[in-house]
């Protein structure tokens, strides 16, 4: 064991070596991807397996329907130019450490203009430094945490940008809804303990709702019994049952509360719009419900809702959920930067983005504002015995 | 008080469909002591099947659930002749063949979701809802369907196990099958057997799961794998009244902690109890004590 | 003594070689900030792999809780390095997370350890479910928000060095009375207690060790991605290492390094086929698996010394 010093001596050595030339890979100042031919790249990083593969595929379903009518449309016009979309699509399987590097990917290897996704907050954050190295622009379609878009100090991402309102917007438009619409004076929130959408959901609908709330109680994505949470519901007096979450907890949920003979009113975010909340709820027990949506036939804020939902039918039979049309959305917005900008340039698609205004698209017309978070209205629709009797723009 | 008597009996539902799928994970390991992963998944395809049959098909939901039970028992017999037999007859390290198991389980997951898409579908509601009121105990007649389903299910398997030949050359092989061979028990077929009823098994639970919840989709066979992989541990891997038990104990502890209003913790508190109980009984409730060789 | 030293000088300057080549591509623009990226995670992936092998492959302790000390690594970084954020800070949160979970390493173990086979590989899932699910539910790891907007301290080279320094102390340990107690307790744990050989004193030091691996992963996995939340550290988590140590090869930690790289190219590539990444990446799994039971390498070892000592007796032959 005498030789023990030396080994310590050789391993500072080596250690001391790597880190001294270390300095020779000096990274050189990103100057933006652009296009070169007569195809301009998007990225795609999305969900499309692991646990956020229903929210992924249906956001991703949206985008390649855009890229498809805009290429059918004649492009992007930039200088004279008609530039076709090509979508080069990673999927990032939900995992955090594979987003990052799909989004390096993109950035760094594919070299695409812009990059559309992720769709869940924890892998915007996590993808974000990739992307800002390489100086792409970052447009998250359903990524609603409120600090996604901001660095620690507050400043804002200079690379991050998102399609859909935040959590503490939404949250702040619910618990209003909620108190004055409703006149709800008590409350029980059920929500997603594993979930950060849920948690900032509850934290900005907590602080602003100006009744009571009772209990809240968490559930965990997947669960299919809720027997035992609904049980418990039971036994306790409340005006309205607020469930932050998606679609397919809540839909299970309403079900299973109506059939236990709770009849407060529902309230949820902007997670449950789709089809399915109504198919796995059935649509008798979808009464009294109301939820905040991006975009909705009966409240269109712009000409390019009813057509977009028309055309849309029509092709896949179905009706777009709110993920498909931030998915669409996405991909209209960049195209906007672009023809604004008159470049391909990724850093100039980023100024684009950040001075968006008044962009007319499916879920709303919008502005970005200086925190990269689009300024749209909020719609709530009320359903009694599974029929939409309204839809309204809330600011 | 009453609602503590509602919650222990919801957990005996949800128990119940735990134990159905611990009895399939008990029987694979009992016999070539493998932790078959792809087993969850099994449950699922079991769910998608009976959803098929009774959308596509429109067959009433007794004879669905005997037919998904007979194609998942198929499903089961390929997925060992194909992931697990060659692995076995190479004399691989366990280890390999759990890490197939994983495969499986990646496979079927993942080309389910790539065929069907993630989303959630509504399983049709083969049977109508009634509510019954007992005292002030709310039952579903569709709660109770489980139950007894799965009950019986149970007698059967233990009948199966205990009173006949397949079952006699099932318990043969569990000890030791280089022995059972010696007397003439063929043991690929016991053990591609073994996975028959295991998987039959988990397509009852994947059929009735779908009644129950009205719901479907490619990972649903996640968390409930787990669990109930946990539950066959707790009652003694092997042994199938442990899984039993194993089972409804998980759903009584999950339901119990919305009562003390600790669901954020749920999976804590049953992993933590399940340490307790390996703890101080390290072969679960019901298992055998393996003596040491020296 | 000192033919092992000289060894290990050689191991060094191979490691070294290869540092060089990697920093020169660099360099020279062959190699991109993606292609960093991926070497920087296949690094981190070589550290939790081998650190996950001492544990099952050397001691031969079924474990499936790396996932939990590597959150506990990763979260004690983040925590440190948003008040302290220097490379200082850093450092002591590497020492910070180390300790804790060997500390908990240490608690789980001492129990647990005496589990057999599978029952300790549930046991060890549920700790390390446990440590997931209370990170979930604190206040101060900002519960399934988790926390991000980290600096960025680790970058491929000093995860490149930390990796080899982490592979170069267990293959000593291994080596070592210590590492030779071990191998002993995992061929016969009767034999070994009988010639005085505490088989628990054994397997725990092997447990905590391999543990404290997985926090140093962690850390710099958490200031590498320079985010953290609960949902990085589930149980798949620990099935994706348990995968890379079996495909390399139980015991062999050259397996484990191969087998890390080879996995990191694999996914790098599937990311290409959209919503067929995962079924094809299940049918490689499969297929490799039933073709090669025993992984890459099985328990074969690269040796420095081997090498020598063949082509000197080859010499010596010839003349």
């Amino acid at each position: 064991m005498k030789a023990k010093p030396q080994r310590v001596k050789i391993l500072a050595l080596f250690a001391f070596f790597m880190v001294f030339f270390s300095g020779c890979a000096a990274k050189a100042k990103a100057t933006g991807n652009e296009s070169h031919s007569s195809d301009v790249l998007i990225g795609a990083n999305i969900e499309l397996s692991g646990s956020a593969a229903a929210y992924g595929q249906a956001v991703n379903q949206g985008i390649k329907y855009a890229v498809d009518q805009i290429n059918k449309d004649g492009g992007v016009k930039i200088k004279g130019k008609h530039l076709k979309l090509k979508l080069v699509v990673k999927d990032n399987t939900t995992n955090n450490y594979q987003t990052a590097m799909a989004s390096s990917n993109l950035a760094s290897s594919a070299k695409v203009s812009a990059i559309i996704g992720p769709c869940v907050s924890a892998g915007v954050v996590a993808a974000l430094p990739k992307t800002t190295e390489a100086a792409v622009p970052e447009l998250s379609p359903s990524g609603t945490a409120d600090t996604l878009t901001l660095q620690r100090d507050g400043s804002v991402q200079p690379y991050g940008f998102r399609t859909c309102y935040t959590d503490s917007y939404q949250g702040v438009i619910l618990a209003r809804y909620a108190k004055n619409v409703l006149k709800a004076d008590t409350a029980v929130i059920l929500g997603d303990k594993t979930s950060d959408y849920s948690e900032g959901l509850i934290k900005s609908f907590t602080k602003e709702y100006k009744g009571k709330i009772v209990d809240t109680m968490y559930y965990q994505a997947g669960d299919k019994d809720f027997t035992a949470t609904i049980t418990k519901l039971k036994n306790k007096k409340f005006k309205t049952l607020f469930i932050p979450g998606y679609y397919n907890e809540a839909g299970l949920i309403i079900k299973q509360a109506r059939q236990a003979g709770i009849k407060a009113a529902i309230l949820g975010p902007d997670g449950f719009s789709g089809d399915t909340l109504f198919e796995l709820a059935g649509k008798e027990n979808v009464t009294n419900v109301y939820y905040t949506n991006h975009f909705d036939a009966m409240a269109a804020g712009n000409e390019n809702v009813k057509p977009f939902i028309n055309s849309y039918k029509k092709k896949f039979k179905q009706e777009p959920s709110g993920f498909t049309a931030l998915g669409y959305d996405s991909v209209y917005m960049i195209k906007q930067a672009m023809e604004e900008q008159q470049s391909t340039n990724s850093i100039k698609v980023r100024d684009g983005l950040a001075h968006l205004k008044n962009f007319k698209g499916v879920t709303g017309t919008m502005t970005i504002d200086k925190f990269h978070n689009p300024q749209k209205d909020v719609i709530v629709v009320k359903f009694l015995n599974g029929k939409k009797v309204s839809a309204t723009a809330v600011k | 008080m009453e609602e503590l008597i509602q919650q222990l009996f919801n957990g005996v539902f949800l128990g119940s469909i735990y134990a159905l799928l611990a009895l399939g994970y008990t029987m694979v390991y009992g016999i070539i002591g493998l932790i078959n992963f792809a087993h969850g998944d099994v449950y699922m395809i079991g769910a998608f099947i009976g959803f098929f049959l009774i959308t596509e098909l429109h067959l009433n939901f007794w004879v669905t659930l005997v037919l998904t039970m007979g194609l998942c028992a198929l499903v089961g017999m390929l997925i060992e002749f194909l992931a697990y037999r060659p692995l076995r007859h190479h004399g691989a390290p366990k280890i390999t063949s759990l890490i197939t198991a994983i495969g499986v389980s990646f496979l079927l997951e993942n080309g389910m979701s790539f065929l069907f898409g993630g989303d959630s579908r509504s399983f049709p509601q083969a049977i109508k809802l009634v509510n019954f009121k007992v005292g002030f105990i709310h039952i579903t007649n569709i709660q109770l369907l489980i139950l007894i389903v799965s009950i019986a299910l149970m007698v059967l398997l233990q009948f199966i196990v205990q009173k006949t030949k397949m079952g006699r050359a099932m318990r043969a092989v569990s000890v030791d099958q280089e022995a059972a061979n010696i007397v003439g028990i063929k043991v690929d077929q016991t053990i591609s057997f073994t996975f028959a009823i295991g998987s039959a098994l988990a397509g009852a639970a994947g059929v009735l799961i779908g009644l129950y919840y009205n719901s479907l989709d490619p990972l649903m066979g996640m968390a409930p794998g787990i669990k109930s992989f946990i539950a066959a541990v707790f009652g003694g891997i092997g042994s199938i009244p442990g899984a039993a038990i194993g089972g409804w104990l998980i759903g009584l502890i999950e339901t119990l902690t919305f009562t003390l209003g600790i669901s954020s913790w749920k999976d804590a508190v049953v992993y933590a109890v399940l340490i307790v109980v390996l703890l101080v009984r390290p072969n679960g409730i019901f298992g055998k004590k393996a003596g040491e060789k020296v | 003594m000192k033919r092992n030293l000289r060894e290990q000088f050689i191991w060094l300057l191979i490691a070294f070689g290869g540092w060089l080549i990697i920093d020169l591509l660099t360099f020279g623009g062959v190699i991109n900030s993606f292609m960093l990226t991926i070497i920087t995670m296949i690094e981190i992936n070589v550290i939790l792999a081998v650190s996950l092998n001492l544990i099952l492959g050397i001691s031969g302790q079924f474990s499936l809780g790396h996932a939990g000390f590597m959150a506990i690594g990763a979260y004690a970084s983040a925590i440190i390095t948003q008040s302290l954020p220097t490379i200082w800070g850093f450092f002591l949160s590497i020492i910070v997370g180390i300790v804790i979970s060997s500390f908990i390493a240490l608690i789980e173990g001492i129990p647990t350890l005496r589990l057999r086979g599978d029952y300790l590989a549930i046991a060890t899932l549920g700790v390390s479910e446990i440590i997931r699910i209370t990170i979930n539910n604190l206040e101060i790891t900002n519960g399934p928000k988790g926390i991000y907007n980290l600096p960025q301290f680790s970058n491929w080279s000093l995860v490149y060095i930390v990796a080899c320094i982490v592979t170069l102390i267990i293959v000593n340990l291994i080596h070592s009375k210590t590492g030779r107690a071990i191998l002993a307790v995992r061929d016969n744990e009767i034999a070994a207690s009988a010639v005085g050989v505490n088989p628990t004193k054994y397997k725990v030091i092997a447990f905590t060790v391999g543990a404290a691996g997985a926090s140093l992963a962690g850390s710099l996995y958490a200031n590498y991605i320079q985010s953290v939340t609960p949902g990085d550290f589930t149980f798949m988590q620990s099935i994706s290492v348990l995968i890379m140590v079996v495909l390399g090869g139980v015991g062999s930690i050259t397996g484990s390094v191969l087998a890390a790289v080879v996995l990191g190219v694999v996914d790098t590539v599937l990311q290409n086929y959209g919503a067929l990444r995962m079924v094809l990446y299940s049918l490689i799994l499969i297929i490799f698996m039933l073709f090669r039971p025993a992984g890459f390498l099985g328990n074969w070892e690269f040796s420095v010394k081997r090498f020598f000592t063949k082509q000197k007796s080859s010499r010596e032959n010839k003349s």
